[in-house]
């Protein structure tokens, strides 16, 4: 009989490498497999996170490496804490998040809907209608700014068409009303297919016999929906905000492109307002202590959203 | 054995030959905007490649990215720049963290005297601190906001008429900032050609530093200042005086009444889509594109006049320009200050004034014939004359983004007063000068 790849590998190892490696336990030999990923871990996400909790008792300055480096305690959390323009920006953000997650969720789950019936062209909608996602954001930033343009911008004529209003009478990005919900109409825009695409699966999850059972008890469509379509979508629902709400936290790039946080700082939300403390002030210290700050903020968020997730899931 | 001698000291002397000229034959990289006075300069320095043996690269960024970039790559001890053309108020920074190199014996060595400068440029561009004989950087490239307009449609008999019947005088460039929202406000959505025309096109920009350059435009001559009394930070009264509130007003008024519609983040490169594209009547810009402008085939030539920014209270502009300086990071400093040398020269500066460039050397400026030799020449001397620029502390960056933020807020965003905003930006800047210990 042959030997196996194994046997053979077994019988190269040179014997004292052999008895090396059998001296170790199932507990070490795991070990030794998980060490790198913990070593990696430790370097690129635990260490950079002490670090920047150390920083933010500093008044340290990275453009300054040459400057003395003062610890001034919680002057720095003190200092955001009670910063109003902060404050703003959390209210701007606030805004941005809440009024994303609520289109992207009615639309998306409509969306998904409709295209869960079966008809013709299906498949050619669901491409059309994810196409947007598959955009880069700054691309879609810089395109939509053309699109909200008073002059030539094809959604202020469409608007116009519409309401008879002058198309230059208005400006999107650049009215204080109007600018915080030009960012969001373009974020829906952009990523309700995602949620879309969410919901599709969870719609598609569920079973035909429950909807058969369910016709058999002459139960109504209306009565099917709420009691088998959407608590069994409602797991599914809740991780496309969970992913959506984490994403638009940190909602950067989009919004530099579209609006560049203004007019005034109305659309400053809080990540372009920590990039500019951290990177164009530098403000090391300062910045480090906003963004343990948020970090704390979307960590306790998400924990508690996520078992919430768990309870849904469980019942 | 003699061949034999002859060919090993003939092949040592070329081996020699190749390793010095290998030495002295750098490649140099010089760093500024992406704009038309580093095309001329790309021109100019071909001259020095030619003399020298040099090669010369550039990494030119565009207007909004320039600092962001330039400092990113000087804070972290970027080798990328040899030779820097940084904005006027960088040099503080420059100067006190290092990244520049300090030229006063490099041009006592070689005769490169700063009395050769005009004083507003030496003052601004080069020095640290402010006036004192420190030199981090060479006057290279004068600026200063001013504006430009459609001398043809100025000309019509029409309007004319009726900018005469409105305002009982004749249409001319503005002598004051008053005339000037006058004649802003006359062509605003005015029909001409057939088209709806505008005002003015003014800065608006939030990200960068748009707004701070246009509104200070109007604000200096207004009267607004940085300090009661140069160096003492003493901003109470000086930044937020009944006359700085008067021109910070004004611009928000300009701004409101004279401006095409979606005019809320505009900087260089909007002011002059909007007077390329027919848009406006006036426009207010940097001198160092009035070459380019007075050379557009559309709206260049005849059709196109130029003006000094205008005063009020007293006459002001406020201040572009960059000088020269060697980075203190560079292992080729010698062959970029060899580069100064060469720039310094008048004959070298009076290239750069023909070729589009704005020398700062007096053997230019007090040419007789300086002030006919372009259609904005006689303006940019005037501008000069009274340039007013940012602070040009280290902390610059945190200065001009809390200026940023409270002039967009109130101009465009409508939050507040005038001064509300000025009050809230001498909070910001105390809060800076508090961490640098200046205060």
């Amino acid at each position: 009989m042959s030997d196996t790849p194994i046997d053979r590998v077994a019988k190269a190892t040179p014997p004292s490498v052999a008895a090396k490696i059998r001296g170790l336990s199932d507990r070490a030999i795991a070990w030794l497999f998980v060490l790198p990923t913990i070593f990696l871990l430790l370097a690129v996400n635990i260490f950079p996170l002490i670090w920047t909790i150390n920083l933010s008792f500093t008044n340290f300055r990275a453009n300054r490496p040459n400057r003395e480096v003062d610890y001034i305690g919680l002057r720095n959390y003190e200092r955001i804490l009670t910063d109003e323009d902060i404050w703003l920006t959390m209210q701007a953000t606030a805004h941005f998040l809440f009024w994303t997650i609520f289109f992207q969720v009615l639309i998306g789950f409509t969306l998904a809907w409709l295209i869960n019936r079966k008809f013709k062209g299906n498949d050619l909608w669901t491409t059309l209608i994810v196409l947007p996602m598959m955009l880069s954001p700054a691309v879609v930033g810089n395109f939509w700014t053309f699109l909200y343009q008073p002059q030539i911008g094809l959604f202020n004529y469409g608007i116009s068409f519409l309401t008879g209003i002058d198309p230059s009478s208005f400006q999107m990005i650049g009215d204080v009303s109007l600018a915080p919900w030009s960012i969001v109409i373009v974020d829906t825009w952009m990523w309700t297919p995602f949620v879309m695409l969410i919901c599709l699966a969870g719609l598609r999850s569920i079973p035909d016999y429950i909807y058969e059972a369910a016709e058999i008890d002459r139960a109504s469509q209306w009565r099917q929906f709420w009691t088998i379509t959407v608590p069994m979508v409602l797991p599914f629902l809740m991780l496309a905000v969970l992913f959506r709400g984490i994403e638009n936290f940190k909602m950067f790039d989009l919004v530099v492109q579209l609006t560049g946080g203004g007019p005034g700082s109305v659309t400053e939300l809080t990540s372009i307002n920590l990039k500019r403390e951290a990177f164009e002030k530098w403000r090391t210290g300062y910045s480090s202590a906003y963004a343990i700050i948020l970090f704390v903020t979307v960590f306790g968020l998400a924990s508690i959203y996520v078992k919430a997730l768990n309870k849904v899931k469980e019942r | 054995m003699k061949t034999a001698k002859l060919l090993a000291a003939t092949a040592f002397v070329a081996a020699s030959g190749l390793t010095v000229s290998q030495a002295q034959a750098d490649e140099l990289t010089l760093c500024w905007a992406a704009w038309d006075p580093a095309n001329a300069l790309v021109e100019l320095s071909k001259e020095f490649e030619a003399q020298s043996g040099h090669t010369m690269k550039f990494e030119f960024v565009p207007w909004p990215n320039f600092a962001d970039r330039m400092l990113n790559e000087l804070n972290s001890g970027g080798k990328l720049c040899d030779l820097l053309i940084g904005d006027s108020q960088w040099i503080g920074g420059g100067a006190e963290n290092g990244h520049y190199v300090k030229l006063n014996e490099f041009f006592d060595k070689e005769g490169i005297s700063m009395d050769d400068f005009a004083p507003a440029t030496v003052y601004a561009y080069s020095t640290w601190p402010k006036g004192t004989p420190n030199y981090y950087a060479l006057p290279a490239m004068g600026d200063a906001n001013g504006w430009f307009y459609r001398k043809d449609w100025f000309a019509k008999p029409e309007i004319q008429e009726a900018f005469k019947s409105e305002h009982g005088r004749d249409l001319a460039p503005p002598k004051t900032q008053m005339e000037l929202l006058e004649i802003a406000k006359f062509f605003q959505e005015r029909e001409i050609d057939g088209q709806k025309r505008y005002g003015a096109a003014i800065f608006t920009e939030r990200g960068s530093e748009g707004i701070t350059m246009g509104a200070t435009s109007a604000m200096y001559p207004f009267g607004f200042k940085y300090e009661n009394t140069p160096g003492k930070y003493d901003m109470e009264g000086a930044v937020n005086s009944a006359d700085a509130v008067a021109g910070l007003e004004f611009y928000k008024e300009l701004y409101k009444t004279s401006t095409p519609p979606g005019y809320t983040d505009s900087y260089m490169e909007q002011s002059l889509d909007a007077f390329k594209s027919g848009q406006v009547a006036m426009a207010m810009n940097w001198f160092a594109f009035f070459p380019g402008l007075y050379a557009d085939p559309d709206v260049g030539g005849d059709k196109i006049g130029f003006f000094v920014n205008p005063g009020q209270l007293k006459e002001a502009s406020t201040l572009g320009g960059q000088g020269i300086s060697v980075v203190a990071y560079s292992d080729k400093q010698d062959a970029a200050l060899e580069y100064i040398k060469w720039f310094a020269q008048p004959s070298v500066q009076k290239k750069w004034w023909d070729l589009g460039g704005y020398s700062c050397h007096v053997s230019v400026l007090n040419d007789p014939n300086f002030a006919d030799s372009a259609p904005f020449a006689a303006d940019f001397l005037l501008a000069m004359d009274g340039v007013m620029d940012f602070w040009q502390e280290p902390a610059y960056a945190e200065l001009l983004l809390a200026m940023q933020k409270r002039l967009h807020d109130y101009v465009v965003a409508d939050q507040g007063t005038a001064k509300e905003a000025l009050d809230k930006l001498i909070e910001d800047w105390t809060e800076v000068f508090e961490d640098e210990g200046k205060l």
